[in-house]
């Protein structure tokens, strides 16, 4: 089924009421979401999931998909006005939109910022409706081999490119791993990691995991250091709105931010703090006014935030033509289709044309809802930011158990979330990352069957696993990758350093 | 009654400009000295009754032109701003403590709470709420 067709069919089921009307929830509560620090998509859907439940599969992860959309259209309003990135997609939004705002003019920063995701939202949406069908035909000759040569990059990359250190992130994935692991093995029937309690033969939920790891762990850790600080101000006085000089600067850092943003996507690179600090060096390196990077540059807010849109439109590509996640929001949205009984991966196009197809179309509705949403409306979404964090979390730990309780109604599950928590927040505050576990649990299991699959074809012979072209290519890259953190680190300092807003970046990075 | 020392309590609104200008007059007419509160309780990402350096800068310079007596405390320990006026009238001793009213619905004060009201309540010496 080629893009063009199947995108028009896409367009009539999701402009059906219903669907229109999830789409819409799901971009309100992932704007919403994205604005507060601390809460971030992947734990809405995961704490959303119990509607799969009851709704059909394409309202379902339609409303999904907008809420990871609108969370990267949320963050950038924080992270402008409070120097606070609500994503950590938003990073680098925080550095020169918030020097933007402090000079009055917030209102250009949020507009270039709310159209800059439009644009790289629709056509990254655009280029994934497009390249899908050509990459299921490559990915469609993969075979086990090449699945577990994929899923091993997945874990190497998301393991050196995220948290303080590469050995942390590497621990963080075993941690995820052995998680994973915790249950019956379906071939064998052995029991693994359950100490004897009867309740762990099914292992772990990933949903419960995933809750853990984001809410309560967060929930925890603001509890424990938080001191009152200093309270920020806003400084936004009217609507977002730009000059013709500000469109005539923005509109090729969008562009450029979305090519950088839609391919980085669709690799491993473990989220977007990556894609988006190559986007603010490029549009260092090559603008007409250098003076003002590091004093409210509005190339600065227009490049990366068109790059973490285009980021998330990007990692959808992978999840659904090979069923391979590359963020910790896309592996949740993998959990999404698992609950459905639907599998995502090359033969997703052709069993379930309708599901796809309409999830495109209704992203790019869900985009243009949310240009509505995020212009005239951004003075709204500052002021969520008034309520006070208490009773914020409160609410999210409430809501945290209840979804826990709800999987198995079975109260053993809510101690698990806590335990699991309390493994989170140490993780936390040692500089251990998050996204990596998740990935490594909810892979893990998928790797191992892939991973048994090759080997019994092959008759137990190892070599099969290096056997094809893509997999030498893929191992390769593992090697490289390991390698490149460090470099990159290294030049993603130097490049801070330029421009002399080292502070700011070293404070951000430690802050996600 | 003698007044010696005089605590506003201070927020970047309308209301509590006005009770800050009234409170210097006060101060002139009376030859006390003014202590300007602005309390916070930091447990939000972002407040609206906190004063912005600017906002202080402000202040700072009108009380200079008046040649009144003056400081000011921001603190932000954990309690709002009610808690915070009356603290530090209890510390400074004040004879009289200034405040800015607006109109708030009993459904608002319900839902949102009252400073004014509190500190009205809790207050152990005069009050003088100005209108804007």
């Amino acid at each position: 089924m080629d893009g063009i067709q199947g995108l028009i069919d896409g367009f009539a089921i999701a402009a059906s009421p219903e669907n229109l009307l999830w789409a819409f929830i799901g971009v309100l509560a992932g704007t919403m979401v994205g604005v507060l620090p601390g809460i971030g998509p992947a734990l809405t859907i995961a704490l959303l999931l119990p509607i799969t439940y009851t709704v059909e599969p394409e309202a379902a992860l339609i409303m999904f998909a907008g809420i990871y959309y609108g969370a990267m259209y949320g963050g950038s309003t924080t992270s402008i006005l409070l120097n606070t990135p609500g994503e950590s997609g938003s990073m680098m939004t925080a550095i020169e939109g918030n020097k933007m705002a402090r000079s009055g003019r917030a209102a250009a920063a949020l507009a270039t910022a709310a159209i800059g995701s439009f644009v790289a939202g629709t056509i990254a949406t655009l280029a994934l409706a497009f390249a899908a069908p050509y990459v299921v035909n490559i990915a469609i000759g993969l075979g086990p081999a090449d699945y577990l040569a994929l899923m091993v990059v997945a874990f190497m990359t998301v393991g050196a490119l995220l948290g303080g250190s590469v050995a942390r992130g590497f621990a963080s994935v075993a941690l995820g791993l052995v998680i994973g692991l915790i249950g019956i093995d379906g071939q064998s029937g052995a029991a693994r990691f359950t100490f004897g309690i009867p309740r762990l033969l099914d292992g772990i939920d990933t949903v419960v995991v995933i809750v853990a790891l984001f809410a309560m762990s967060e929930a925890i850790y603001l509890a424990a250091k938080m001191r009152p600080g200093k309270p920020a101000v806003m400084q936004l006085k009217g609507q977002a709105w730009m000059t013709r000089e500000d469109w005539r600067r923005s509109w090729p850092a969008w562009l450029r931010g979305t090519a950088i943003g839609w391919p980085l996507g669709a690799v491993p690179v473990g989220g977007s703090e990556i894609p988006t600090f190559l986007s603010y060096a490029t549009e260092r390196r090559l603008t007409k006014h250098p003076e003002e990077f590091g004093h409210g540059a509005i190339e600065g807010v227009a490049g990366p935030e068109a790059t973490n849109n285009a980021n998330a439109a990007g990692a959808l590509m992978p999840l659904l033509t090979l069923g391979l996640p590359t963020s910790a929001t896309a592996a949740v949205m993998l959990v999404a289709f698992q609950q459905y009984g639907i599998q995502p991966g090359p033969l997703l196009l052709e069993n379930e044309p309708d599901l796809v197809w309409g999830l495109v179309a209704a992203l790019l509705i869900g985009n243009a809802m949310l240009l509505v949403l995020n212009l005239p409306l951004v003075g709204l979404w500052a002021k969520v930011l008034n309520v006070p964090t208490p009773y914020l979390y409160a609410g999210i730990v409430t809501f945290s158990m209840l979804g826990a309780y709800s999987i198995n109604n079975s109260v053993f599950d809510v101690f698990v979330l806590l335990a699991v928590g309390a493994l989170g927040y140490l993780m936390k505050q040692y500089g251990y990352p998050i996204a990596p576990l998740i990935i490594g649990a909810i892979l893990g299991p998928l790797a191992e069957t892939q991973l048994r699959r090759a080997l019994a074809i092959s008759d137990g012979d190892a070599s099969a696993l290096v056997s094809t072209p893509f997999t030498i290519a893929a191992y390769a890259l593992v090697v490289v990758v390991i390698a490149v953190p460090r470099l990159m680190r290294r030049w993603e300092h130097k490049t801070a350093e330029e421009i002399g807003v080292l502070d700011e970046f070293e404070r951000l990075e430690h802050h996600s | 009654m003698t007044i010696t020392t005089i605590v506003v309590g201070y927020s970047p609104a309308p209301q509590s400009e006005a009770a800050l200008r009234r409170a210097v007059e006060e101060a002139q007419h009376h030859g006390a000295r003014i202590v300007v509160v602005n309390g916070a309780t930091g447990d939000r990402y972002a407040d609206v009754s906190f004063a912005t350096d600017e906002n202080l800068a402000a202040v700072h310079d009108l009380l200079r032109d008046s040649g009144v007596e003056h400081e000011v405390q921001q603190q932000v320990r954990g309690r709002d701003g009610a808690e915070e006026v009356l603290a530090a009238a209890e510390d400074v001793g004040a004879d009289l403590i200034v405040i800015g009213l607006r109109r708030r619905s009993a459904v608002g004060k319900l839902l949102m709470g009252s400073t004014a009201q509190r500190i009205l309540l809790g207050a152990h010496c005069d009050v003088l709420a100005v209108k804007p």
